[in-house]
């Protein structure tokens, strides 16, 4: 399959590409990993005229935690976050994502930023973002701005950036002592997919009770979705039988998925009622597990 | 567009369309066809080919991508007329029946065995799971593995 004819421009500064995709417009899109782009530019579901690409530009691939943030580049491949000793450390959610992203070959390639920006609602870090309250830096010819995550999706395929912007930036909390997440995803098979996931990240107070709790949804949506009442239903409340199935029930409760050959609508939302309880326990036994650990990780990659 | 790669250490020059693919500037035009095309879609993995080390899906990445970049194919692995271990073990151990996958999958185990010396079958499934085989032979193409591996193993304590 031979995508559609294209001008192709690799830009070697962040100036120049924020430049270059301003005067593009709606017409460039960008080139990061590539690996939801170019299958779609191959299908010719999308055939941009300009196609910019943003891998030579410097400075764009980086993890790091400094005061009580983990930084990461836009260009940053999903094996990076699987290799990075921070994020295997501290950032649990995190490293369960990033291994069950299509496959081992494919997260060569594949760039968190573009994942992000590529806002399918089909895709994995969008939901657990919304759960661990990330923020997203972007950055146009004006300078750059930082969007809450909670506002960076608004619709299927769609986000906050404006034309001429690029994401450059995620910005995620260091976790406090007696965090802990969680991503439970159900594929058909490696490289599908989810029929659903679901993304938890809480804190708990030391007398066990929640003090955040963080609940996104994996494509049971025209976007992904943050379980906003479930995360509420557990405020100042410990995790036990009753707390966690009533949250459950209501994260099933704010999914909206459509039926396709991945199953029904009853299956998937009950789907989502079962993996979020899973996550629950996952991730508040890895918050208590955390406790003990206050050791700094800056600097460590 | 002028594109200039190394690929198994042979420097090689083109002259471009920018949709032109990874894979078929590999296969079309430098005329290295070890290299296969499966599906086209990015599931099969027959494509692989190792990009600056890793590998990677040769039909998802643009041509132009690759300039001033180090690329390993298949064609690489046998060196001086003699088959690398991974290719010994495939034979030794039926690694394939119809063969369509045999390039993606020797180029995706050749980088996992870089880094895993000592790999479980667990390991080894994970590490060939952007690889499919529909033959489904994947118990031998398992054993072929960690064949090899015992072989490479062997060798280094030589």
């Amino acid at each position: 399959m031979i995508p559609a004819a294209f001008e192709y421009h690799a830009p070697a500064s962040l100036d120049d590409a924020t430049a270059l995709l301003a005067r593009l417009g709606e017409d460039a899109k960008i080139l990061s990993g590539g690996q939801s782009l170019i299958p779609l530019m191959k299908l010719r579901l999308s055939s941009p005229p300009h196609v910019v690409d943003i891998n030579g530009i410097p400075g764009l691939s980086y993890i790091r935690e400094a005061g009580g943030v983990l930084a990461i580049g836009a260009l940053t491949r999903e094996s990076e976050l699987e290799e990075s000793e921070i994020i295997r450390a501290r950032y649990p959610l995190l490293n369960d994502t990033c291994k069950v992203i299509a496959d081992p070959l494919v997260r060569n390639l594949a760039t968190i930023g573009g994942n992000l920006a590529h806002a399918d609602p089909a895709n994995d870090h969008p939901a657990t973002m919304l759960a661990l309250g990330a923020e997203i830096v972007a950055r146009g010819p004006g300078g750059q701005r930082t969007i809450p995550i909670a506002s960076f999706f608004t619709g299927p395929f769609e986000t906050a950036l404006k034309p001429g912007e690029l994401l450059v930036e995620i910005r995620i909390p260091a976790p406090a002592p007696r965090s802990g997440g969680a991503y439970f995803k159900l594929e058909r098979k490696v490289g599908d997919f989810a029929t659903a996931a679901v993304a938890v990240q809480l804190t708990l107070r030391a007398d066990g009770a929640c003090e955040r709790v963080g609940i996104g949804l994996t494509n049971v949506g025209l976007t992904p979705i943050k379980a906003t009442q479930a995360e509420a239903s557990l405020g100042g409340r410990r995790l036990d039988d009753a707390t966690i199935s009533e949250a459950a029930r209501l994260a099933a409760g704010a999914s909206e998925p459509s039926a396709d050959l991945r199953g029904s609508v009853a299956y998937k939302r009950d789907l989502v009622r079962v993996l979020t309880a899973r996550a629950l326990r996952k991730a508040a036994e890895r918050a208590q597990g955390h406790s003990a650990q206050g050791h700094s990780t800056e600097g460590r990659r | 567009m002028r594109v200039q790669l190394s690929i198994n250490g042979e420097k090689h020059e083109a002259d471009v369309e920018p949709r032109l693919l990874l894979v078929h500037l590999i296969r079309d035009v430098l005329r290295l066809t070890g290299t296969h095309i499966g599906c086209d879609t990015t599931h099969c993995g027959a494509c692989t080919v190792l990009l600056e080390g890793r590998p990677v899906k040769s039909c998802t990445m643009f041509a132009v991508q690759a300039n001033g970049k180090s690329l390993m194919t298949v064609e690489g692995l046998e060196q001086n007329g003699k088959l690398h271990p991974l290719q010994e073990g495939f034979m030794a151990e039926h690694g394939l029946q119809c063969g369509y996958c045999t390039p993606g999958m020797l180029m995706a185990g050749y980088a996992f065995l870089g880094t895993h010396p000592t790999p479980s079958e667990d390991e080894i499934r994970v590490a060939i799971s952007g690889n499919l085989c529909r033959c489904t032979g994947y118990v031998n193409i398992v054993k072929a593995v960690q064949h090899a591996a015992t072989t490479l193993r062997e060798g280094a304590a030589r």
